[in-house]
């Protein structure tokens, strides 16, 4: 079991520097840091509090993106 | 908006010609765009490609909101204003270059920031709003205005190589707290002028943003809204999400928020500590006081210059290194210029820190009044 979660450059530097990991884990809460509210989670291209929060069981292969507000301009 | 009202000169028919011949434009459609008003709010970044691009387009009616001055650093990305504009306002800048680029484009100016009290105020009477501010109390502002007034909102932010776009608030379609319900607490995550920002990133992004501008406008195309545009520039990755209407959204479900409220600045300087010039800090360990010497810049201006005796914690991980943060002695936190260790020292103050002491100025001003060895950047 193994999925990918890619992470902003802005949070990137809370995991090693590093942005995209490959972990296992049964549920989106096991597989991430539970986030807060200006940070997103994606499964492939769905925003997982839509998919049933931190509890959706994630598959083999999905994808999950943690986008953060970035507010430059 | 209303189509057709402008009429179309000759001079102007030869300079959209390439728009008059497109099936999806045609004359009514350039019509249509002479008639539109778009506020564009910040005229930095994002703001310049937006601002010519619409101007060039055709757009009628320009609305620029800015209150800050053209410096030199802003050169890099900010490619509405030149080497001359200088220390001139960026409104006399852009209204300059724009009218020279397009002089059938009216310009709107605001020389104002976007506030609680006058947001709905300038944003109503527009028929498409483009954020391109650079921070988050303005964004939510924005965000609200454009819920509140049935505006929608081109969207765009950067950071570093990374870029986001999207349509907010058009009817039916979600807005940016859908998205993100607050803004990141203070120091939770870095700006532009801390975490650095590819120059040509703003052109990517602000340039999609025009994009859906016009579409809006002429009602093309399949808009951004529902989905998150993101941009990588150094994978040249682009990845679209959905963003579903949140029916709990306070702005745009609940509709709990019925009236601009000033979001709490997020790079606010409270009380609980105080301000040392560099005067006193250089007098403090020419007497040799027991200070620590606290220094939240990023790695790459430490190695540019720093003050000696100083210890590196970059202000984003604070937060998480405060063991390394004597309580029992004087803590004087310096940055560039004093707003971030202005937050780092908040940050300190909160966490019960009571002997916590802000460097106004900064680098710079240590650079300039004590050891003008250390570079200025």
């Amino acid at each position: 079991m193994a999925v990918t979660v890619s992470l902003p450059t802005v949070l990137a530097r809370h995991a090693g520097g590093v942005r995209n990991h490959i972990v296992g884990g049964g549920t989106l809460a096991e597989a991430t840091n539970p986030a807060n509210a200006f940070v997103a989670i994606y499964v492939n291209d769905e925003d997982a509090r839509f998919l049933g929060s931190l509890t959706t069981p994630i598959r083999d292969g999905d994808e999950i993106s943690v986008v953060s507000a970035i507010a430059g301009g | 908006m209303t189509a057709g009202i402008g009429t179309l000169s000759q001079a102007e028919l030869v300079r959209y010609s390439r728009h008059v011949i497109l099936p999806e434009v045609g004359l009514a459609g350039q019509e249509r765009l002479k008639a539109s008003r778009v506020l564009i709010v910040g005229c930095g970044g994002l703001g310049s490609p937006v601002a010519l691009y619409l101007a060039a387009a055709g757009v009628g009616t320009l609305g620029l909101v800015d209150f800050d001055t053209v410096d030199a650093s802003n050169l890099q990305r900010q490619i509405l204003h030149g080497t001359s504009a200088v220390g001139s306002s960026k409104l006399d800048s852009a209204e300059a270059r724009l009218l020279n680029l397009n002089p059938y484009t009216k310009i709107e100016r605001y020389d104002t920031r976007l506030s609680a009290a006058n947001g709905i105020e300038i944003i109503e009477g527009y028929d498409v709003v483009v954020d391109g501010t650079d921070n988050f109390a303005t964004r939510y502002l924005v965000n609200d205005a454009c819920v509140l007034t049935g505006v929608p909102n081109a969207y765009g932010s950067i950071f570093r190589f990374e870029g986001q776009a999207s349509v907010f608030a058009a009817a039916d379609g979600p807005c940016y707290r859908c998205l993100f319900r607050d803004p990141p607490p203070a120091g939770a995550v870095p700006n532009c002028a801390e975490g650095g920002v590819l120059g040509v990133l703003p052109g990517l992004v602000g340039t999609i943003q025009a994009t859906e501008a016009i579409k809006l406008l002429l009602g093309i195309g399949r808009p951004l809204i529902g989905e998150l545009l993101l941009v990588n520039a150094l994978d040249m990755e682009f990845r679209r999400l959905k963003i579903r209407k949140d029916p709990a959204c306070p702005a745009c479900g609940t509709r709990e928020i019925k009236e601009l409220v000033e979001v709490e600045e997020v790079c606010e300087v409270p009380g609980g500590f105080a301000e040392l010039s560099v005067g006193a800090l250089a007098d403090r360990r020419k007497a040799g006081r027991d200070q620590f010497i606290l220094d939240v810049r990023e790695p790459h201006e430490w190695a540019i210059g720093r003050i000696e005796g100083a210890e590196l914690i970059p202000l984003g991980e604070l937060h998480g290194s405060l063991d390394r943060v004597p309580r029992d002695r004087d803590v004087a936190v310096y940055c560039k210029s004093g707003t971030r260790s202005a937050q780092a020292a908040d940050l300190l103050a909160k966490s019960g820190y009571t002997r916590v002491y802000n460097v106004s100025g900064g680098i710079l001003a240590w650079s300039a009044e004590i050891d003008p060895t250390i570079p200025r950047y």
